[in-house]
């Protein structure tokens, strides 16, 4: 960090969110604590799965086929050392919802970061060079928000199956799915970005820079950038929702995520093929799992609408 | 107003280039297509002729156009998997899904709707408190979880409902319907509620959001000042100035029931074009695949271009703004 900015008066912008309406409003809604709470406690538990699950399921050795369809632990014939059961290949559930919990959380954020990123670089040049680059970049956002985002990333994996080989689809599949996902959502980044690099653009302090002769590429990434990022972070939460679903909704549909490493749309399109046998738990609590996670991230996102940036609600 | 259209005109022929394109692209470049068509015996020059005579040597914007001549005509080529017809293939799908939509849209708009007045006119009462929360909860819930949901409670433990399929259906010349029969409505009501579901909340929240500013505009508090009973006001004054942005906003989700009517279907095994096109991308079936974008972006882009054009007609402030 420069020291110019060390001599910056105005705090951080960790400091200003907790400062602001943004902390109060966050510490008297019990709904968003909870949320909160909820959320970094599973995120938390998705990143460390490797070191507190009971049991490893890539792991060949550790499965025993005996152990297969297991019911979880406190209904009959349940077995302490599986808390949540076992699938049909005598998988512990706990531990395999916790890494597809992880398998999801990377996905959903490795596409929002991506989208983000390319949101923004897009949206900040078209937004302050204006002409053709502008008209370029949103004739091509106009495009593709015509169609949902799920459709998108459908389409981007019917494509990706049709070039690449077969047998290499499934080792793909992951970033395939990343890439679908993030190229669904840059369009609404870069929407947002522009419309606020277009009325920063006519500010003082950027005309003042430009007299300095500060080049477009500085002026755009150290005086544009911080203030447009509010709605960013709006929008990045809300689509890591959004990222989260659509990744689930692809596995689901057997055209995401493959067994061998399943994500929590896999599990649950794995439990839905007992859904008349009986063997519920398969089913249930991967979809508990994935609605608990969603929907604590998307009241997160509530929240951050609700104080940075009333002009999206 | 024309130069409006008019925009919107070339922005829908872009799409439908650029979809066309994918589509040529997947087409002539996924596997070799002659491959498909010869068995293992074909000698080299046979293929080589056959080659020419489909016109595989051309360069590549003649065979883009001839292409598109083709997909007019509507000569889509026969599916890899089935041996038929693409075209034909779809046709046969089409109802099922056009039905499942149409009564998805018509369940989101007739509980969505009245739910949104509700919560509008009693913001702060339990029940329109309870909607709200419910719609957060449709809005997060996947729609294939609720849809298995629908079926572990209604289809499996309760069996009062039929959990796949579209039951009996009548063949009305080409077009077979399930709304005919008594099973056909049975088979459609957790289809169509998994569906609706994510429109009915989004609706709902709308239509609130836009009673709860109309009732705090001068023309209302003016018409209560008159002494206007309540219910004229709600529902004669207020409601239809919300109805404009909820017709917009409720076209442009058309799209969405499309898009989530495959993962409904593929849930329901509901014989429409959605479940075709999943069969189609495991199977990797290109022509099947192409076909769909390419349906797809042609109801996509309408739609838009109705709802467009209808914001105009319905809403006489725009018309007037624009002559100034």
């Amino acid at each position: 960090m420069s020291p110019k900015m060390q001599n910056n008066p105005r705090p951080s912008l960790l400091y200003r969110m907790f400062d602001s309406d943004a902390g109060y409003k966050f510490r008297s809604s019990p709904i968003t604590v909870l949320a909160g709470v909820v959320a970094v406690l599973m995120i938390g538990a998705a990143i460390l799965a490797p070191l507190i699950a009971p049991f490893d399921p890539f792991n060949k050795a550790s499965i025993d086929l005996m152990n297969s369809l297991t019911p979880p632990a406190w209904q009959q014939g349940g077995n302490p050392a599986f808390l949540l059961g076992t699938d049909d290949q005598g998988r512990d559930l706990l531990s395999a919802i916790l890494y597809g919990t992880r398998t999801s959380v990377m996905v959903g954020a490795i596409s929002v970061l991506l989208a983000v990123t390319a949101g923004i670089f897009l949206g900040l040049i078209a937004g302050y060079f204006g002409g053709i680059v502008d008209a370029l970049v949103m004739r091509i956002v106009d495009i593709q928000m015509t169609f949902p985002a799920i459709m998108v990333a459908l389409m981007i994996d019917g494509v990706s199956r049709t070039l690449l080989p077969r047998d290499r689809h499934d080792d793909l599949a992951i970033f395939v799915i990343i890439l679908a996902m993030a190229l669904s959502i840059w369009p609404q980044v870069a929407r947002t970005v522009r419309a606020s690099t277009m009325v920063e653009r006519g500010r003082e302090y950027v005309q003042a820079a430009q007299v300095i002769g500060r080049g477009p590429w500085v002026i755009m990434a150290r005086h544009v950038l911080p203030n447009v990022m509010g709605p960013v972070l709006v929008i990045a939460t809300i689509n890591l929702g959004v990222a989260i679903l659509g990744e689930a909704t692809l596995s689901f549909l057997g055209v995401g995520i493959p067994a061998s490493e399943p994500s929590l749309g896999t599990l649950i399109r794995i439990g839905n093929n007992f859904i008349f046998s009986g063997e519920r738990w398969m089913l249930i609590y991967p979809g508990l799992t994935l609605a608990l996670l969603v929907l604590s991230v998307n009241l997160l996102g509530d929240w951050m609408r609700d104080v940075l940036d009333p002009k999206l609600r | 107003m024309i130069r409006f259209v008019l925009q919107r005109l070339v922005q829908a022929a872009t799409v439908l280039i650029v979809v066309a394109l994918l589509a040529f692209v997947m087409f002539r470049y996924a596997g070799d297509p002659v491959a498909q068509m010869v068995s293992q015996d074909t000698t080299f020059e046979d293929r080589a002729a056959l080659r020419e005579a489909m016109g595989l040597n051309d360069p590549l914007p003649v065979q883009f156009a001839e292409f598109v001549v083709r997909v007019v005509h509507g000569n889509f080529g026969l599916s890899y998997q089935m041996g038929q017809p693409v075209a034909g293939l779809l046709a046969d799908r089409l109802p099922a899904s056009i039905e499942l939509s149409l009564v998805a849209f018509s369940i989101a708009l007739l509980v969505g709707v009245p739910m949104g007045v509700y919560a509008g006119l009693r913001p702060n009462g339990w029940i329109s408190r309870l909607f709200l929360i419910v719609s957060l909860a449709g809005i997060s819930l996947p729609t294939f979880f609720i849809g298995i949901m629908l079926i572990l409670v209604f289809g499996v433990e309760l069996s009062i409902f039929p959990t796949f399929g579209r039951g009996e259906t009548v063949d009305l010349g080409g077009w077979t319907t399930g709304l005919l029969t008594f099973s056909g409505w049975h088979s459609i009501i957790l289809p169509a509620i998994t569906l609706g579901l994510f429109q009915m909340t989004f609706i709902m929240r709308l239509v609130r959001a836009e009673m709860l500013e109309v009732l705090r505009t001068d023309y209302i508090k003016f018409a209560r000042a008159r002494g206007i009973d309540n219910g004229r006001i709600n529902f004669r004054y207020a409601l239809r100035n919300t109805l404009v942005p909820v017709m917009t906003i409720a076209g442009l989700q058309l799209g969405s029931i499309i898009a989530f009517g495959i993962v409904t279907e593929s849930v329901f095994q509901w014989p429409g074009i959605g479940l075709l096109f999943l069969q189609a991308i495991s199977t990797v079936d290109i022509p099947v695949m192409s076909t769909y974008l390419l349906l797809v972006a042609v109801i996509f882009v309408s739609i838009n271009l109705i709802v467009d054009i209808l914001y105009f007609l319905v809403d006489p402030r725009l018309r007037i703004s624009d002559k100034r």
